[in-house]
């Protein structure tokens, strides 16, 4: 195989990494949601957290969309 | 299409002669269009709470209702989650969040956003990490390392743990630094990306005939451009504030090392 062509499928496969991401956002957006309306006046004090989980959640979807993007242009 | 990358591409702008310096070596002077944008975040931010402050009331009006939202969030912020102590901090916190805020937003009206560059954000994260650690050594001495010998875990467990626990540590401005990077480098390419799509359908569409049907995808791609326009104000907000927090929660374990958990 041409090396080039290899290295756009591995740069496409390193973005497969962003699903594992998704469904935990998705997850952590989805729970909040849930307990949220179960108790909704201690929702607002979870806020911060509900955002703290998400952004470490989502810096792996971006761990893999930059290894994508090195093994493009790197 | 046009090249989605090359907004992140530093140019020079004003061509400075190169200096010699005796320990860096040759250094460029010159002023880069990452430099304009750093600059004009710096000007907007001072020029902005210079305005907020200036005129001060016991009843704010808009501006300085702005303004003092900003600084309650972040005050609120250090005090909930650092304690009695997150005063200290909070000068320091303030500065990243407004500093990384004002290179956001900016960098959705300019043609060059700051923090889509790995240089500044890892820059950001170092000067975190830096601090956590001076902080940490100053405050607790050598009872420092205590971060990684968790009480709770059982004895055998412990140097395990520890030891994930030291990895993670060392792994905090890496994530820190791409986290910013990524999120800010992300969304400019997919709008680029969809505004690229605007064009090229069009000019398919002008071809008559068949290519006809390409008008109303190029539509869409535009309705999507103004949507992740929306979105990106919302993760130009939520980044600066994620890394307020992370910046926050980090001080906190070597601060507050003793009495923790």
């Amino acid at each position: 195989m041409d090396a080039e062509a290899a290295k756009y499928i591995g740069a496409g496969l390193a973005t497969l990494g962003m699903i594992g991401s998704a469904l935990g956002v998705g997850n952590i957006f989805g729970q909040f949601l849930a307990g949220a309306l179960r108790n909704p006046s201690a929702a607002a004090g979870q806020v911060g957290n509900l955002f703290v989980g998400a952004a470490l959640a989502e810096a792996l979807g971006i761990l893999a969309f930059v290894l994508g993007i090195l093994m493009i242009f790197g | 299409m046009a090249d989605p990358i090359h907004q992140f591409q530093i140019q020079k702008v004003i061509d400075l002669p190169d200096v010699t310096l005796p320990v860096l070596g040759t250094v460029d002077l010159a002023v880069t269009n990452s430099h304009i944008a750093m600059t004009a975040a710096f000007v907007v931010i001072v020029g902005f709470l210079a305005a907020v402050t200036s005129n001060a009331q016991v009843v704010p009006g808009r501006l300085q209702a702005a303004g003092e939202g900003l600084f309650g969030l972040i005050d609120n912020l250090a005090d909930s989650i650092i304690g009695q102590e997150g005063r200290k901090y909070f000068p320091f916190v303030f500065t990243l969040f407004m500093l990384i805020l004002g290179m956001n937003i900016l960098g959705l009206f300019l043609t060059f956003t700051a923090t889509s560059q790995l240089a500044i954000t890892v820059t950001f994260a170092l000067i975190t990490f830096g601090l956590v650690l001076v902080v940490g050594f100053a405050k607790n001495g050598l009872g420092f390392f205590k971060l990684f010998w968790p009480m709770g875990a059982p004895l055998a467990l412990r140097p395990v743990v520890g030891l994930i626990e030291f990895v993670s540590f060392l792994l905090r401005p890496v994530t820190l630094a791409l986290r910013l990077f990524g999120n800010m480098l992300g969304g400019h390419v997919a709008l680029k990306i969809f505004a690229g799509f605007v064009v090229s359908l069009g000019l398919l569409g002008l071809g008559g005939g068949i290519g006809l049907l390409a008008f109303p995808v190029a539509a869409l791609s535009l309705g999507m451009v103004v949507a992740l326009t929306a979105l990106e104000f919302l993760v130009a907000f939520l980044q600066a504030f994620v890394f307020a927090v992370l910046a926050c929660i980090y001080l906190n374990d070597v601060v507050n090392l003793d009495h923790a958990h």
